[in-house]
């Protein structure tokens, strides 16, 4: 499997006063169809390291390759792009678009990679089917479950076809049960050869990588492998 | 893959426009309120533009053939330096008459010093004479100006005038008041006590209607009698032209009476009915334009807090969307095209509300209601300027707004 993203010496300063380092020297590489968990509690730097693989944030310091492009030479225009085609968010707090269909907050995630509109729909409808939400397409969120939320916004998610599925504390919002059945829907995907890269403090989370790394402090260390 | 090979986002016009109008969509309710004042400003401006023209259309209209083509000379010599020589000479019909556009002239005046003449019918008994009917001195040419409608008899021509003879026509009234009935009896009128024959009684008249209660003589056997028109009774000249030919005719008829000394003249022309209406639309249109700017100024302001309050609202929405690859300023143009659909709608709206008050004023006073294409047809895109005014500060806020934090809420 080659490296899908690959990160040497990540450091993130923000600039004070006083300065703070939210990262150090991070090191991580994840390989393409891998899963790799970031654990860590609160406050330990997990948010600003997946700002920085999300491409929200620039890195301070090291050098960190995207498909083997390096980060570092992509103006604002072309990191957006890779956002829009290479990249699939899923929060926390979902962040669906209160007044719009699930469609809608589906299709939204290929708007700006310039699809035209009858392609979004369609793909829009099949990956709410994917996710077992077809019957919803036209439905409110706050019509919605939080399970089903989420699921729409996995739906978003993968809409573009990603190379990474970027997960952040996916299942904070819901129940045990309904958590599961989230873990169980990243599973899925990951088994379809999706990349994915989730950041929680939730050992249940963590459980589900393939592979666990723990975040402390700003600094990444290896932790043992998770049962796979 | 390198660097070069990675494409920027981008974000398709019609997406933008598909996203502006969904926002619109998304909130109908908010969306009527924050458009009312656009849409009440839109309104007020195409409704005074369109009440304007309608009243001033209406003012055109009664503004009648008849008024149109009436031009008056009046003898504008100060009462204390009298000419020796009479302002209208005794040939003042044929030269304005001989200016094209006229259709007739006639000169009069009333006659009498400081006590008008004295007149009486024939004395029978059990009649007593009246005292006090007016007596005006006429030039042939009046009967034609006048258009008048003749109940007996004939107006006195030329030659009456030119010899001085003793005729009269009576107005309507007068005829009455005289108990002049029958013009076969060759009946006459005592003027101070000259007998003047009755050859006509006037039925009545488009111009000069207080000529039914007067006697009318020719000029020139008034001159013979009680002299030329003086002080407190100038002679005044009522010209008739064609139809649109007043303005011409009137800058002519001075100098055509009196080459000599045409300032002695003033020439009453009717107003100019474009003029006339132009005037009301400034005088009316301005104070109502300000109300209407007033109130698209507050319609604008009124969608610039909304849209100000749907940016802050919708932060998580504009970190949502920088992550999926939105840049900076795609969020800028997807609020500025809520803010000009917004006004645009308005607009819309407005225009119709602003026309539909117009028709309406125009169906409840009786009147044609005008609307120009002009003042109407803008009214959507004042609407567009005004959302696109109101939304560019907002707009600019929302795309300064870090994903980062955005996404932290």
């Amino acid at each position: 499997m080659t490296a899908l993203l690959d990160l040497r010496g990540i450091g993130l300063t923000y600039p004070g006063p006083p300065p703070y380092r939210a990262l150090r020297e991070c090191d991580l590489t994840v390989a393409a169809g891998d899963h790799v968990v970031i654990l860590g509690p609160s406050g330990s730097g997990k948010s600003t390291l997946l700002n920085v693989v999300g491409l929200l944030d620039r890195p301070t310091e090291g050098r960190y390759e995207f498909e083997g492009v390096d980060t570092a030479g992509l103006g604002n225009a072309r990191r957006a792009g890779l956002r829009a085609r290479r990249i699939g968010f899923v929060f926390q707090a979902f962040h669906l678009m209160p007044h719009r269909s699930a469609l809608d907050n589906v299709t939204v995630a290929l708007m700006y990679s310039g699809v035209p509109s009858a392609r979004r729909r369609r793909t829009g409808l099949e990956m709410l089917d994917r996710v077992g939400l077809a019957h919803r397409a036209y439905a409110l969120p706050s019509q919605l479950s939080g399970g089903e939320r989420q699921r729409v916004a996995i739906a978003r998610a993968l809409a573009p076809q990603p190379a990474l599925l970027l997960c952040d504390e996916p299942t904070g919002n819901l129940d045990s049960a309904t958590a599961e059945r989230i873990l169980d829907l990243i599973e899925e995907v990951r088994a379809a050869g999706q990349t994915v890269v989730t950041i929680t403090h939730d050992p249940v989370v963590a459980a589900r990588g393939r592979r666990a790394v723990t975040i402390r402090d700003g600094r990444l260390t290896e932790s043992t492998p998770a049962a796979t | 893959m390198s660097a070069a090979e990675v494409a920027p986002s981008r974000l398709r016009i019609r997406d933008l426009a598909g996203e502006g109008v969904a926002g619109l969509r998304a909130r109908p309710a908010r969306t009527a309120l924050t458009a009312l004042g656009t849409v009440l400003g839109v309104a007020a401006f195409v409704a005074v533009l369109g009440l304007t023209a309608t009243a001033g259309g209406q003012i055109g209209k009664r503004f009648t053939a008849l008024a149109a083509t009436e031009v008056v000379v009046e003898d504008a010599d100060e009462a204390d330096r009298d000419h020796l020589d009479p302002a209208f000479t005794a040939d003042a019909d044929a030269r304005v008459g001989a200016i094209r556009g006229v259709r007739a002239a006639g000169v009069w005046w009333p006659v009498g010093g400081d006590t008008a003449p004295e007149v009486g019918g024939v004395v029978l008994p059990g009649r007593s004479a009246p005292a006090q009917i007016p007596v005006i001195a006429a030039s042939p040419g009046l009967f034609d100006a006048i258009r008048p409608g003749w109940s007996q008899g004939r107006a006195f021509d030329a030659l009456h005038d030119r010899r001085g003879e003793r005729v009269a026509v009576l107005g309507a009234a007068a005829a009455r008041q005289l108990g002049v009935t029958e013009l076969a009896l060759r009946p006459a009128v005592f003027i101070d006590g000259v007998p003047f024959t009755v050859i006509g009684v006037l039925d009545g008249s488009a111009r000069l209607p207080e000529l039914m209660f007067a006697v009318l003589v020719p000029r020139h056997s008034a001159e013979e009698f009680w002299g030329r028109p003086g002080a407190g009774r100038r002679a005044k000249m009522l010209v008739e032209t064609e139809l649109g030919a007043a303005q011409v005719v009137a800058a002519q008829a001075a100098l055509a009476l009196r080459p000599d000394a045409p300032q002695r003249f003033t020439v009453v022309t009717p107003p100019d009915p474009r003029q006339l209406r132009d005037q009301v639309s400034a005088d009316v249109g301005m104070l109502f334009l300000l109300l209407a700017g007033v109130c698209l100024l507050i319609g604008a302001v009124g969608i610039a807090n909304t849209t100000m309050v749907a940016v802050l609202e919708r932060v998580p929405e504009i970190g949502l969307r920088r992550a999926l690859g939105a840049r900076p300023w795609h969020i800028a143009a997807q609020f500025l095209a809520e803010s000009a659909a917004i006004g645009s709608l308005a607009g819309w709206v407005g225009a119709a509300v602003g026309a539909m008050t117009v028709v309406a004023v125009a169906l409840a006073r009786g009147w044609t209601a005008i609307l120009e294409p002009a003042a109407v047809l803008p009214a959507p895109l004042a609407g567009l300027v005004v959302g696109v005014v109101a939304g560019a500060y907002p707009a600019i806020r929302a795309a300064r707004i870090e994903p980062v934090a955005a996404l932290r809420r």
